[in-house]
């Protein structure tokens, strides 16, 4: 099994005629995904390699029964393009976007919570997310994750996240699912999420999970660990030598008055059984001792 | 995006805060003008983007023009934390009667936006959050339902400030929380928030960071003040690139933010020191990888360059033709290590292999690239 999506989901593209949008959503085509719908409401009626552009997700929805859609809409117009994916009946809206502003996620982030309780919003700025062999949205290159299981992949960032699928395959281990959270400072979908499902999924036997410096995320997943998963966790966390008070490229990522370092979040992750790598490597070689012990 | 006091208290001032008159300057001269302008006695002010300004002797009370000149003179030019002071604001002195703090931030745990407001103020808020944590009243607001006029008043009589301000004080904090949400800020804070002899609720700092992100709503540019720490950050910001300047002598170019940080570890981890973050993003193409070799190469502590990228948006030939055109443009000083996996990496390599020498290597691992890296760094500088 996987989590989140498997074959059955049918995405819809928002912002599927954009280059972005077209250069992903035929990739994930290729791969093998149910890419059934565009949007943009000014090319209804026209379509991008065979697939059907639509007005509206609504639209979308309608006439393919879409369950998922994938956004690729530039920053400014990510908050309209969120609340139409969600009143328009999808149950999982993947926002590969970044540049969006804080008010704006934090304003949709609890929108779908009050009103659409059942929508798992993923990002913004995330690369998606993968299961290997059913289906991958986002910016995943599919050549990299090998199907199968039996670890699930959550992680912060994006670059990463294919790092760790790369060192997987290439020691022969296969990925459940692996979701991209990405790092901005509200994130639609947690670790917490991630390791809930993965403990719930009978196909995923260990976790790997990859984090960063700042905020506290890493360290409220390992509260989450200690009381909820059973399933052992194999962890990295980036920007061990990064130097206080300085933003590490995404949004989220800055060690400030001592607080969210690297060190703390390994430190609290080992305290649980968390098995830590020094690197992505590392932590490959930890998690196929891991696999080979279950 | 942090702005600097002045700055803050003029964003506050659109919102309808009351804030003091005041003239921001960068001479003598022109702070004497200032003061004789606004009728002493004034407050000398140093503009800098870091807290510990008045223990660092920033910011003077002036009670005549003569003491404006010296302190003028000072504080122009200090060093507080590393920041150079080279400007001022000149503000009319108010007498206080009482200091409280207020602010709004996102509390990125709960998601939603959280309220500070204590009667303690003008004092750090991290050591009254140590020292006396119930000194300080919390509100968390969720950015749908906004702040409500009653929620802010039970906000408001929870943190115990003068009974007869509580009225003006509700005023102000909506109108914070507006300039907060309506103005895209990561952060406003008042520290100290004062009350008047006369019983006047009034702005006296102001310490505001907006977000960069919402440029496509709001004019940021007469804000972007931030001054490089150096020369190298200074042109790769002005090439787009996502830079920060360190100290060793291994460039590190990585895509994506995650992988450069983690780029940085595994450099250090091999024994050596990174000279920077770089990372030159998502869709990085030719042009980008160019700027960036361009700005490590003109880095004169670089002794190696180290090309880390996994390629996902970022397509593997893209790189490789950014790393030749980049030595087309420019004589490359140190020998480049290059770990090219992902999208298109065959591509890429196939691209490489006829540049490849003892001055441009790709090696298959992160780690093994580092070590090369490292090594050749070292070698150059024995």
């Amino acid at each position: 099994m996987s989590i989140f999506i498997d074959e059955s989901t049918k995405v819809v593209y928002q912002g599927l005629t954009g280059s972005q949008g077209r250069y992903y959503g035929m990739l994930n085509r290729d791969y093998g995904t149910q890419v059934v719908a565009g949007t943009n409401p000014k090319k209804a009626g026209t379509d991008v390699g065979g697939v059907p552009v639509f007005a509206t997700v609504a639209d979308a929805v309608d006439a393919t029964g879409a369950n998922a859609s994938c956004v690729f809409i530039p920053a400014a117009g990510v908050r309209s393009a969120v609340l139409e994916a969600a009143e328009g009946g999808v149950e999982l809206i993947v926002v590969i976007t970044e540049g969006v502003p804080m008010h704006d996620e934090a304003y949709f982030y609890n929108k779908l919570k009050a009103d659409y309780p059942g929508v798992r919003l993923l990002g913004p700025n995330c690369p998606g997310l993968i299961s290997p062999g059913k289906a991958n949205i986002g910016i995943t290159a599919g050549h990299i994750a090998k199907e199968g299981g039996p670890v699930g992949i959550v992680s912060r960032s994006g670059t990463l996240t294919y790092q760790a699928l790369y060192e997987l395959k290439q020691k022969d281990i296969g990925c459940t699912t692996c979701v991209g959270i990405g790092g901005d400072p509200v994130p639609g979908t947690s670790f917490i999420d991630c390791l809930a499902a993965f403990e719930d999924d009978p196909e995923t036997e260990a976790v790997m999970m990859i984090g960063e410096i700042g905020g506290s995320a890493e360290e409220e997943a390992a509260e989450f660990i200690a009381a909820n998963v059973s399933k052992p966790v194999v962890a990295y966390i980036a920007g061990l030598t990064a130097p206080p008070g300085k933003k590490m490229g995404h949004a989220g990522a800055i060690v400030s008055g001592g607080k969210g370092t690297a060190q703390a979040k390994m430190d609290a992750l080992a305290a649980v059984g968390v098995h830590i790598g020094q690197s992505p490597s590392e932590a490959g070689d930890i998690m196929a001792e891991v696999v080979a012990t279950l | 995006m942090d702005l600097f006091e002045y700055q803050g208290k003029q964003f506050f001032a659109s919102y309808g805060m009351s804030v003091s008159p005041g003239e921001a300057v960068t001479t003598v001269a022109d702070a004497v003008a200032a003061a004789e302008r606004l009728g002493v006695p004034v407050m000398v002010k140093a503009q800098v983007h870091t807290g510990g300004r008045g223990k660092a002797g920033g910011v003077k009370f002036a009670a005549d023009i003569d003491a404006v000149r010296t302190h003028a003179a000072n504080i122009l030019g200090l060093d507080i934390r590393g920041h150079i002071v080279e400007n001022l604001w000149i503000e009319k002195a108010s007498d206080i009667a009482e200091e409280y703090y207020a602010s709004f931030t996102l509390d990125r745990s709960a998601k939603q936006h959280l309220g500070m407001l204590s009667a303690e103020g003008g004092v750090e808020i991290e050591a009254v959050a140590e020292d006396n944590p119930d000194a300080i009243a919390t509100i968390w607001v969720d950015p749908v339902d906004g702040l409500t006029e009653d929620q802010c008043r039970q906000w408001v009589l929870s943190a115990n400030l003068n009974p007869g301000v509580t009225d003006q004080t509700v005023e102000l904090l909506l109108k914070l929380y507006e300039a907060y949400t309506r103005g895209d800020a990561d952060l406003v804070e008042i520290n100290p928030l004062i009350v008047t002899p006369e019983g006047r609720v009034h702005v006296l700092d102001a310490k505001v960071t907006l977000d960069g992100n919402a440029g496509f709503r709001h004019d940021l540019a007469p804000f972007d003040t931030t001054q490089p720490r150096d020369e190298r950050e200074a042109a790769a910001h002005a090439k787009g690139l996502q830079y920060v300047g360190l100290e060793g002598s291994v460039g590190v170019i990585a895509n994506g933010a995650g992988l450069a940080m983690s780029t940085v570890d595994v450099v250090n981890q091999a024994g050596g020191r990174p000279a920077n973050f770089l990372d030159i993003g998502g869709g990085a193409n030719a042009d980008v990888m160019a700027s960036a070799l361009e700005v490590i190469n003109n880095d004169p502590d670089v002794q190696s360059i180290f090309i880390n990228i996994f390629g996902g948006i970022t397509r593997g030939e893209e790189v490789a033709n950014g790393i030749i055109e980049a030595m087309s443009r420019v004589d490359i000083a140190s020998p480049i290590v290059i770990r090219l996996d992902g999208t298109n990496a065959v591509l890429g390599w196939h691209l490489l292999e006829p540049y490849l020498s003892d001055r441009l290597v790709i090696l298959p691992t992160m780690l093994e690239a580092a070590r090369e890296a490292v090594a050749l760094a070292e070698g150059a500088a024995s």
